[in-house]
């Protein structure tokens, strides 16, 4: 590493003296600012750009891995686009985004609206590491350690049973009709600390002269809650759905650990699906469409996202 | 301190319900371990008899040693040149504030929503290609290149906003780029890097999607891949699964306690920014 820092260290000092002195200033400047982006960017290239053209090339073949390669035109793609299991799946990756993200979004808002104020001291301390703990931990381990509160004998069944419901107790994600919001409460579970903390912070930032005006203004609760403090978070909000809908439309580790895309296809998501395609199906051409189809999706869902809630100074 | 509010009180109720559904999994698990192995345990109760042997029992099993190395030379195999490939990218691309070369930081930008499910198939043929299949750098090579949207496009936003005047400052004065940005910009910007550097430390332990297609081996694993091993081998014995995982989450519940801090402050900037 060391040698290779040198190198660069070198390409970048020399490059500027070698150029002409007429080349003037801003040429000058223009090659170093390309040197020091090289490294960057040979390895986003190799390990980015080429596989995706790969994968754009993949897509427009009939491919099992390993025999010839025959094109096919836009066939794959519109395999997905038709295909009543593919579409299933893609469906699959917008039910689990309105799990991911109205539960931690909702939630954090009813936190934030009634807490208004920064979280000091040592319950803020404790708050901010508790909650936390699900975005440093691997989501494998979200994935077993929820998998173990949903088996039949776990955590959920035995507060159920506890409280008389027995009757609901069952293996939730073995069952068709519950297993598919039982991801989804992982993954809230997963997205609810961030989400909570990034619009508890938000709050802070709005200018409590405001909440002022509106109480003198006769503003209940309510209208401080849609004319100030929506409005106020709009960025955070952006922030919260952005970050949730991306971890859905791309989820792969804790259905892969949960429930493995079962039963049936309840709970399958086009990551897995991906993976499944291409190395147990040996169907490389479709995966790679439902790959390429997949980035496209989260740009096509995100880039809104980012446009509504953008804050205009 | 103020008195508390009858809403703020509500909050802090609230709050308090959020831990305790944020703790409950865990606590969860700790009573499954701690039952006899190949039993089938309450989904939270302390056992009568606690059986600590699991936890020694999974240590041994899941070669917790090997797979600490294991994930800790990917860390450092991954993190330290990716973190410095995209100082220098962020530096470098600051320069083109407007005008062409920002096509080019356009595309590092182009790559922050990109899936890494979107390239993993030909990924596993090029590191295929490049007979890495099964080692360490199937994992490290690539997690370089995908972080580097990120990187570059954090880097950048640091180095935009620092005052010209500095490396103009450095120009009159004989140093070149090199030293200008290793002498006088890299110091200013540590708190960014260090940032940085705890979120791609994070993301590599916690990397699944590519230990899982690359490499066979959960000894060559991260540590969340060689979890996903570990389910996979062990998935039946709820109490010993429950040990495990635990075991394999302490390394990085420990760092993230006592880094709390720069923690919370890195994941909370990284998603604003992200």
């Amino acid at each position: 590493m060391i040698d290779r820092t040198n190198q660069i260290a070198g390409a970048a000092a020399a490059a500027p003296a070698k150029s002409r002195r007429r080349a003037g200033i801003g040429r000058r400047t223009a090659i170093a600012a390309l040197l020091f982006a090289a490294p960057a960017f040979i390895m986003y290239a190799a390990f980015v750009l080429v596989p995706l053209a790969m994968s754009v090339f993949y897509s427009l073949q009939r491919w099992d891995g390993i025999g010839k390669m025959r094109f096919v035109g836009l066939n794959n793609y519109l395999i997905v686009l038709t295909d009543a299991d593919l579409l299933q799946v893609i469906g699959n990756a917008f039910l689990l985004a309105a799990w991911f993200t109205l539960i931690p979004v909702v939630l954090g808002l009813a936190v934030a609206a009634a807490i208004r104020e920064h979280l000091g001291g040592p319950f803020g301390t404790a708050t901010r590491t508790i909650l936390f703990l699900p975005q440093v931990i691997p989501l494998v381990a979200a994935g077993i350690a929820w998998s173990w509160m949903f088996a039949n004998t776990g955590l959920v069944n035995q507060a159920l049973r506890g409280i008389g419901l027995e009757a609901l107790a069952r293996g939730w994600l073995g069952d068709f009709t519950f297993a598919l919001p039982a991801v989804g409460i992982i993954g809230a579970w997963v997205l609810l600390g961030l989400c909570t903390m990034l619009l508890v912070t938000g709050i802070t930032k709005i200018d409590p002269s405001l909440y002022e005006a509106a109480r003198l203004d006769g503003a209940g609760p309510w209208d401080e809650f849609i004319y100030i403090t929506l409005p106020g978070l709009r960025q955070e909000l952006g922030v919260c759905v952005t970050v949730t809908v991306i971890a859905a439309l791309a989820s792969f580790d804790i259905v892969y650990i949960a429930t493995g895309g079962g039963p049936g296809i309840q709970t399958t998501v086009p990551g897995l699906e991906i993976y499944r395609l291409a190395f147990a199906h040996r169907q490389v051409g479709l995966a790679s469409a439902l790959a390429i189809f997949l980035m496209v999706l989260v740009l096509v869902c995100v880039l809104p996202i980012q446009w509504l809630t953008r804050v205009r100074r | 301190m103020k008195g508390l509010t009858l809403d703020a009180a509500l909050a802090r109720l609230l709050i308090i319900v959020l831990m305790l559904l944020t703790l409950l999994p865990f606590l969860s698990m700790f009573s499954a371990a701690l039952a006899p192995s190949g039993s089938y345990p309450p989904g939270l109760a302390w056992p009568e008899n606690p059986q600590w042997v699991n936890f020694a029992k999974a240590f041994e099993v899941a070669k917790m040693d090997q797979l600490l190395l294991s994930s800790l030379l990917i860390v450092i195999g991954t993190v330290p040149l990716s973190v410095l490939f995209a100082t220098m990218a962020g530096y470098g691309l600051a320069k083109f504030d407007k005008g062409r070369g920002r096509w080019f930081y356009l595309v590092f930008v182009l790559g922050l929503t990109l899936p890494f499910e979107a390239v993993i198939t030909p990924l596993y043929y090029e590191i295929k290609a490049l007979g890495l299949l099964n080692t360490r750098f199937a994992i490290i090579l690539p997690l370089i290149g995908l972080y580097m949207p990120f990187g570059v496009y954090w880097m950048r936003t640091h180095f935009v906003n620092t005052p010209k005047e500095l490396s103009e400052a450095a120009e009159i004065d004989g140093a070149s780029e090199w030293k200008q940005f290793w002498l006088v910009h890299v110091p200013l910007a540590r708190p960014a890097i260090m940032s940085l550097a705890i979120l791609q430390f994070l993301w590599t332990w916690n990397q699944f999607l590519l230990p899982v297609v690359l490499v066979q081996d959960p000894l060559q694993r991260t540590m969340a891949g060689a979890l996903g091993a570990f389910q996979g081998q062990w998935g039946t014995d709820v109490p010993l699964l429950c040990a495990g995982a635990l075991l394999i989450l302490a390394p990085t519940i420990a760092i993230f306690l006592i880094f709390q801090r720069q923690f919370v402050a890195a994941l909370l900037q990284g998603a604003v920014k992200g």
